[in-house]
């Protein structure tokens, strides 16, 4: 294989987790920020200016804090599962594409780690195997609270992925390709959250879910379950699950960006291709703006209103949707 | 040559999670074992150039089923498994003696296959990607298709109405709304 493009592989996957790393120290102080600003706050501002600093004084305390693992936990999993949560939110993002091509030293760039053509179905199966990171974590830490967390976990992301999949069909359909960046390139004429405005919605929701977020925060609930499934966790295996929920975060915003908000398209991007990753990024903040947003405004569901939700709402909507689209693009051509 | 190395080691792994999953005395362990050894499969598929097969391996075995089997072997604190193999431990030396026979007959395949030296012809282009997979089930194959998804969806409706039978004869005298 040719030295050179492996090279230039290994560099931009470190460069993506380096950002992403990153993103997640920065998104933990604009959700303070945001969530003080709404409560009338005014938020962390001590360490540093604006508090900008707060992320590495976090850090540092997590770094330095004692990490316990309970005597009559089940230990080889115990410490396997923060990883197995925290590997697949870093490596979904490999086939998200930040732009297109780009020239750097005369050589030509791709702005993406791999564009292969099953790229939405790696999502999927990547997505699909992250619950068992909280799952494991809720059943060897050997605690009650822990375990119903991460049963929970369990059934909320089993029956909320059915209807997330068939909401992506959606902008599949349309695209004719499973490649995300074909699916970039099929909006350059209009962004597909015009044609599939109810795949968005659902997608929208059922990712809140399976990001275990407010108000679907259900397998860590404070006030019934202590913190679920991660509350025998301390130290650096603590941050490990928060570090997965908040790179997660940024990937369903980036996934919800590049199916329906044109993904790095945008107003002179054809003439300058580097415009294309400070699309994504903005596109990718309004994302986030609206997950925090959801938080600080709905309060959390009832266990039987989540199920409700999930079977018998969102996945027969996606369901109708997929044969409406279907039917209007064989029809339509 | 590293196609053969990433294939032995692969192969390596797969051996060694399915006897993991078989000596495994703990039911969460032996359903993580078999994770990896689906894991394992998926890679095989991708080396064979199979890419939406190893997808879909990992969509619905490890990401779907798998994760139902923990919840099923969580949720009942079944994780012990009995010495003896409990109520159906007479199923062993039968499990044996058949996974003996199989074993001949694949030893038998294999051998009786590379004596007629059958040239392993190359893959067509775009060979197992999803458009030439979607084409073919839904051609070529397309009556054995819908029948197994209506064998599947009776499977489903089955279960539901198992479900219902035994809700209604434990139901709350209150009649509390059982939706």
């Amino acid at each position: 294989m040719d030295t050179a493009l492996l090279l230039e592989w290994t560099i931009k996957a470190l460069l993506l987790i380096v950002v992403l790393l990153t993103g997640f120290a920065y998104l933990t102080l604009m959700e303070r920020k945001v969530l003080a600003r709404i409560q009338v706050r005014i938020g962390p501002n001590r360490a540093g200016p604006y508090g900008l600093l707060q992320p590495v004084a976090d850090g540092i305390k997590l770094l330095f804090k004692e990490s316990i693992i309970p005597a009559k936990a089940d230990k080889v999993i115990f410490v396997l599962a923060p990883l197995i949560t925290v590997i697949p939110a870093l490596i979904i993002n490999a086939v998200l594409p930040w732009g297109r091509t780009v020239t750097i030293f005369g050589r030509e760039v791709s702005l993406y780690v791999a564009d292969i053509n099953v790229g939405l179905l790696y999502v999927m199966a990547v997505a699909s195997i992250a619950v068992y990171g909280v799952t494991l974590a809720g059943w060897s830490s050997n605690n009650k609270y822990a375990l119903l967390g991460g049963l929970r976990a369990a059934a909320q992301m089993i029956s909320y992925e059915l209807a997330l999949g068939l909401s992506l069909l959606g902008p599949v359909l349309l695209a004719g390709s499973l490649s995300l960046v074909d699916i970039v390139e099929a909006q350059r004429r209009m962004w597909f959250i015009v044609y599939q405005p109810l795949a968005a919605i659902v997608f929208f929701i059922t990712s809140v879910a399976e990001l275990n977020r407010a108000p679907f925060d259900l397998p860590e609930a404070e006030q019934e379950l202590t913190a679920g499934y991660h509350t025998e966790y301390s130290g650096m295996k603590f941050a490990l699950f928060y570090m997965a929920e908040y790179v997660k975060m940024i990937t369903v915003s980036a996934l919800f960006a590049v199916l329906f908000l044109g993904g790095y398209l945008g107003p002179f991007e054809s003439q300058y291709p580097w415009l294309g990753p400070i699309y994504l990024f903005l596109k990718i903040l309004l994302g986030l703006y609206v997950l925090i947003w959801l938080r600080a405004t709905l309060p959390r569901f009832r266990y039987d209103q989540l199920m409700r939700l999930g079977w018998k709402v969102l996945f027969p909507l996606a369901l109708f949707n997929v044969v409406v689209t279907a039917v209007l693009v064989v029809l339509l051509g | 040559m590293g196609l053969m190395t990433v294939f032995i080691l692969t192969g390596a792994v797969a051996i060694a999670a399915a006897l993991g999953l078989l000596f495994a005395r703990n039911a969460v362990y032996a359903v993580l074992f078999l994770v990896l050894n689906m894991f394992a499969l998926a890679v095989l598929y991708l080396l064979l150039g199979a890419p939406f097969i190893a997808m879909v391996q990992i969509v619905v075995y490890a990401g779907a089923i798998m994760v139902l089997f923990l919840f099923v072997v969580m949720l009942l604190g079944a994780e012990e498994l009995k010495e003896d193999g409990g109520p159906i431990g007479w199923q062993r030396p039968l499990a044996l003696v058949l996974g003996v026979v199989l074993l001949a007959e694949l030893a038998y395949f294999v051998f009786a296959a590379s004596a007629t030296k059958a040239r392993l012809l190359p893959s067509p282009d775009g060979f197992g990607d999803p458009h030439a997979v979607g084409l073919t089930l839904f051609q070529k194959y397309l009556l054995p298709f819908e029948v197994t998804s209506v064998l599947l969806l009776v499977a489903m409706v089955g279960a539901i109405v198992l479900v219902r039978n035994g809700k209604r004869t434990a139901d709350e005298p209150t009649g509390s709304d059982a939706d």
